[in-house]
């Protein structure tokens, strides 16, 4: 039989024993974070007026993907309005979005801020593929 | 002071001007009397001339502006007054260039024998620097007016190259709104269209729905935008969107083709899908006539 334990160890195992579930419940969120962190397919999609670069972009129906945006001149937006995504470029960064089609089919994808005379074909597809 | 009533038998024969299709709205289902002091009267929209645009899409580019105008000034009844939807201009780069094609522009609509004109930006004229140059030449990007029983609101969704209304002007609307009785009759003018026709093809206002609940309790209300060179008509509840043809080429209707491209200008039917509109508004009925005109007699 385990002797009782006095008030102030009682209190030291009782905070022990949280802090073994608090370290789980943080292991669990490392495995849920590493999960949603497991390594995607990166894609880099470069955008100068009036053009992105590459301007076909092709996917696995389901497979999640990071898209890695950057515009070489001017602010651009990246919008795949099918999909309800989209995502402002600035000069000088590297903006991610992250995508996963739900549907098959080719999808425009546009600049959504106005950036100059052209802006008006400036746009690429996507293709899914099922 | 009382103009002269301009009955609809004589307003729709404006169409005579060039065959132009004429299509009579009838839709409302409302029967909010007209505002005291209402009376009939009829305004001019114009759209997209783009001036500073060469291209093969318009080999009369220069031209067809100028044609607009003295279209406008022959008709047998001058409007009350002309309202201009945005894209006065073809955008450049050049802060000087941009202000001299709005400097030419405003010369030649001031051929306009109408006085009363008013003016708001398209994306052509503002997005590159906010609207600074705009405002220079025409004033503020979002006002209003009121004329004979209707309430104008101006509304600006280019300024932001993003094509937002944007939280302080959505802010300006709702306090602009809460001021006033919702049997109000409210005419809405902006350049892109305020629901979601064609965003594949950037033909949306990303926060544009925002705006179109704040106007939905009003029993009447009708928005007049240019932005895709067309005339498309369009529903979101009972609230009326009308889109404008341009005066410097016509586009593809709404993701009709895989890019929007100018229509190729057709030599056989020079201006052929350019023109401008007569609005008129009747004091007996809610419902806005509207009239597509020709540039140029066909």
């Amino acid at each position: 039989m385990r002797p009782p334990l006095a008030p102030a160890a009682g209190r030291r195992q009782f905070c022990a024993r949280l802090a073994g579930l608090a370290g789980l419940a943080a292991a669990g969120a490392l495995a849920g974070d590493a999960l949603a962190q497991a390594p995607v397919r990166v894609i880099r999609i470069s955008a100068r007026r009036f053009v992105f670069t590459p301007g076909t972009v092709r996917l696995k129906l389901g497979e999640p993907v990071q898209l890695e945006l950057t515009t070489e001149d001017v602010p651009m937006g990246f919008s795949v309005p099918d999909f309800k995504v989209r995502q402002d470029i600035v000069p000088g960064t590297t903006q991610t979005l992250r995508l996963q089609p739900d549907k098959a089919g080719e999808f425009v994808f546009l600049c959504d801020v106005f950036c100059g005379s052209g802006h008006e074909t400036m746009n690429g597809s996507l293709v899914v593929e099922a | 002071m009382t103009r002269p009533t301009l009955d609809r038998r004589e307003f729709l024969a404006l169409a005579s001007l060039g065959g132009g299709a004429v299509f009579a709205s009838g839709l409302y289902g409302c029967a909010t009397p007209a505002a005291a002091g209402a009376e009939d009267f009829f305004f001019v929209q114009l759209s997209d001339s783009h001036w500073g645009f060469e291209g093969p899409p318009n080999p009369d580019a220069r031209g067809t502006l100028p044609k607009a105008v003295a279209a406008v000034n022959a008709l047998s009844v001058p409007p009350d007054f002309i309202v201009f939807t945005g894209d006065l201009t073809h955008t450049t780069d050049d802060p000087r260039e941009r202000r001299e094609r709005m400097a030419q522009f405003r010369d030649i609509v001031s051929g306009l024998k109408v006085q009363e004109r008013h003016f708001l930006p398209g994306e052509h004229d503002a997005s590159l620097d906010h609207g600074k140059a705009f405002q220079e030449f025409f004033g503020p990007t979002h006002y209003t007016f009121d004329h004979k029983g209707l309430h104008f609101i101006v509304l600006d969704n280019v300024s932001d190259p993003a094509a937002r209304l944007g939280d302080e002007q959505l802010q300006w609307l709702r306090g602009h709104l809460a001021t006033l009785p919702r049997d109000t009759r409210l005419v809405v003018l902006t350049h892109r269209p305020l629901f979601d026709l064609a965003p594949q093809w950037d033909w949306a206002t990303r926060d544009g729905e925002q705006a179109v609940a704040l106007l939905m309790p009003f029993a009447d209300v009708t928005v007049f935008y240019g932005h895709i060179h067309q005339e498309h008509h369009h529903m979101t509840g009972h609230i009326a969107h009308h889109a404008a043809r341009s005066l410097i080429f016509p586009l593809p209707a709404p993701l009709s083709a895989p890019r929007r491209l100018p229509l190729p200008w057709n030599p056989e039917h020079p201006y052929e899908g350019l023109g401008f509109r007569g609005i008129q508004a009747r004091a007996a009925t809610p419902a806005l006539a509207l009239t597509e005109l020709p540039v140029v007699r066909g």
